[in-house]
This record gives C-alpha cells, sequence and structure tokens, in this order.
C-alpha cells in the first residue's frame, strides 16, 4: 500500500464501505441461515457469504490486494499446505475401514 | 545499538522486519485454526444428527458480537491511517474505540459462557433427555455432585424444545413460563451443563471459541499498551510506531478473519 499521506486518505472512505458491506454480509449471513435450501446448499451459502467477507478484510484492511511478492510466497505456501490438510480431512472421512460406521 | 529494519524496509524483501515476522506468524496461526476447523468437520460428520446441538446458541448475541469485531476492524485501520496523516490524536481516539471493542467483545462471550455453564441436559435412565436449568442456576453440576450432597431429587426447569429437534424447533420463541418438575436422581442417568464434557459439539465449540478469545485478549493487551505507555514512541520515533501499530492491527483483522468462519459454523448452521 502507498504510504503517501493523500493517498492514505484517500483509502479512509474504502475502509468505511469495506466495514459497511461487511456489516451488510452479517446480516445476510444470518437471513440466509434462515431460508431453508437443505442443509448442505445452506452450508455452501454460509461458507460462499463468509469467504466474500474474509476476502474484504484480507484484501482491503490487511492491504493485500497491493502488498509485496514476498508476502504472496509466504501465504502461498500457507494455502498450499492449508488446501492439503482439508483434503486429509475429507480422506480420512472416507477411509473409515467396511463395516464401520458414523452415521 | 539500533535494531536494522524498525521502520525503513529491508532491501531484499522490501518491507520491514516486523511485518515479514507477523506475516509468517499468521502463516502458522492459519495452520493452527485450520487444523481445529478440520477437526469441527470430522466431529461433526461422524456425529449422528440428534447429537449435534443446533439453534442452541444465542444469534441475535453472536451477530451483535460480529458486528463489534467488525467495527474494531474498521477502527484499527483507521488508527493506523491516523499516524500515517500525523494525525496522533485521532489515533488515539480510534485507538481507544478498538480496544473498547475488543473488551465488549469478551464482556458478551463470557455472558455466553455463563449461560452455558447453568444450562443443563439430563440424561434419563427411560433414554429420553431433556435440556433445562437447575433450581437456583447453579455452575458445573454434575449427577456426582447431587448424589454427594445427599439429594434424592432435582428441581428441573426443562425448555420447551430438545435441541434434537432441530432449529426451527429450537427458534420458536420461548416464553420461559415452564413449571419446574421434580427428577428422583434414581432416575437420572446423566446429568451436564453445556461444558466441554457434554458432547463433541462444545467440546469443540469451546475450544474453538476459547482460542479465538484468548487471542481476543492478547490483541487488547498489545492495543492497549500501543494505546497507553506504547503511543510515547510518537515523539522519538513516529515511523517505528506506526508500524507498530500495522502489526497489531493486522493480528487484529485475522482474529475478525477467524470469527467471520465461526459465527456461522457454531451459530447458524
Amino acid at each position: 500500500m502507498s504510504d503517501h499521506t493523500d493517498d492514505i486518505s484517500k483509502h479512509v472512505r474504502g475502509y468505511m464501505i469495506v466495514g459497511g458491506t461487511l456489516l451488510i454480509g452479517t446480516i445476510l449471513t444470518v437471513l440466509a441461515s434462515y431460508v431453508d435450501l437443505g442443509h448442505e446448499w445452506n452450508i455452501v451459502l454460509a461458507l460462499i457469504i463468509a469467504t466474500a467477507k474474509a476476502s474484504l478484510v484480507a484484501l482491503f484492511f490487511m492491504h493485500l490486494i497491493s502488498e509485496r511478492q514476498m508476502i504472496y510466497v509466504v501465504l502461498a505456501f500457507t494455502a498450499f499446505f492449508l488446501v492439503g490438510l482439508m483434503f486429509l480431512t475429507i480422506g480420512a472421512y472416507a477411509d473409515f475401514p467396511p463395516l464401520t460406521t458414523t452415521r | 545499538m539500533d535494531i536494522p529494519y524498525t521502520s525503513q524496509p529491508r532491501p531484499d524483501t522490501g518491507i520491514y522486519n516486523a511485518k515479514v515476522g507477523i506475516w509468517l506468524f499468521l502463516a502458522s496461526e492459519v495452520m493452527l485454526f485450520g487444523a481445529l476447523f478440520s477437526t469441527y468437520i470430522l466431529l461433526r460428520v461422524g456425529a449422528r444428527p440428534e447429537d449435534w446441538p443446533t439453534g442452541l446458541l444465542n444469534v441475535p448475541i453472536g451477530t451483535f458480537n460480529t458486528a463489534v469485531l467488525i467495527a474494531s476492524s474498521v477502527t484499527v485501520v483507521m488508527a493506523w491511517a491516523s499516524l500515517k496523516m500525523k494525525q496522533f490524536n485521532r489515533f488515539k481516539l480510534f485507538q481507544a474505540i478498538t480496544v473498547l471493542c475488543a473488551l465488549t467483545f469478551l464482556g458478551i462471550k463470557s455472558f455466553e459462557y455463563r449461560d452455558k455453564f447453568t444450562h443443563y441436559e439430563v440424561w434419563k435412565t427411560d433414554g429420553t433427555r431433556i435440556t433445562g436449568h437447575l433450581e437456583g442456576k447453579p455452575m458445573f453440576m454434575t449427577l456426582e455432585k447431587v448424589k454427594a450432597a445427599g439429594k434424592e431429587s432435582i428441581l428441573f426447569t426443562p425448555d420447551l424444545h430438545h435441541y434434537s429437534e432441530g432449529k426451527k424447533a429450537m427458534h420458536e420463541r420461548d416464553h420461559g413460563d415452564h413449571k419446574a418438575v421434580e427428577i428422583p436422581v434414581a432416575q437420572i442417568k446423566r446429568l451436564s451443563a453445556f461444558v466441554p464434557a457434554h458432547s463433541t459439539y462444545f467440546a469443540i465449540y469451546f475450544t474453538l471459541t476459547g482460542l479465538h478469545a484468548l487471542h481476543v485478549l492478547g490483541g487488547a493487551v498489545v492495543m492497549a499498551y500501543l494505546f497507553g505507555p506504547g503511543a510515547k514512541m510518537w515523539f522519538t520515533d513516529p515511523d517505528r510506531l506506526t508500524n507498530r501499530v500495522e502489526v497489531s492491527g493486522l493480528f487484529w483483522h485475522f482474529v475478525d478473519l477467524v470469527w467471520i468462519f465461526l459465527f456461522p459454523i457454531l451459530y447458524l448452521l
């Protein structure tokens, strides 16, 4: 992010807009949970809204929209291992021995 | 001896050292919470639907707490922007609001915890289960403690619905005008408050929200320091203070980001 005072003052309005959008997103998340889309689709919709909100925080509040390359490299490794961890979780769930059940 | 690159960028990374440090720390935090989120997924898909409470947590309170954290994320970035614009008094104002928001969040969370510690489930010997409150609303009561106190029955005010009836039933307005019933101790198989030992749901609920609350507390302490004694640095090394506020802000945004996922999975789904 640029460090010039003029640039910063321009960004201040953006922070307010992002904050307002996050509050609207929170209300949307709550309202969406009361709409019966089927349990799976309710989860998908809630996670889509949460991901969108998290992206706004990361991009604008944490300035990832204009960060140095080194930070992106660190986060790329983190994302790789996080996705791997989640795949291991799904894999573990799909790998119960025969004749055992979780339901 | 001066510590190098506390305010000026290091030539090879292009950023000051503390920023590299906080991002590496946040990367480790992503993996910590990621592991707990994956634990949540495994516990949830492995649980019988009737054993996984939905609609037990107070959604309006959770929503308000989310709004408090979002507001604090705005004020913490505004505090940093104020320093960048050389407006020290504005920084103090926004930093103070951020700390207040953090304390408000923790206050509300502890109120929620207390509510859970006084809310009980009774597993009866005939296989039925009821939730509600014990007379006098004691915390952490168990069947063993009831027996040790020499009581032969408990006075229990049941909820309108049991959580196994689903979210819709739980959201029905409870006017709280239920009559207390007397349950003989001989008919009780298990008695537990909504504590981590109650079920896998509450184990992961308290682990995730407890760890998150510790992060909120840690962030609040650092930001309070930067508001108070740490702010003196403005008069000797303003760039370094600005960077410190930015680094603490990055941590704070991460705390907000984690809550953005915790709120729907624990309160709404």
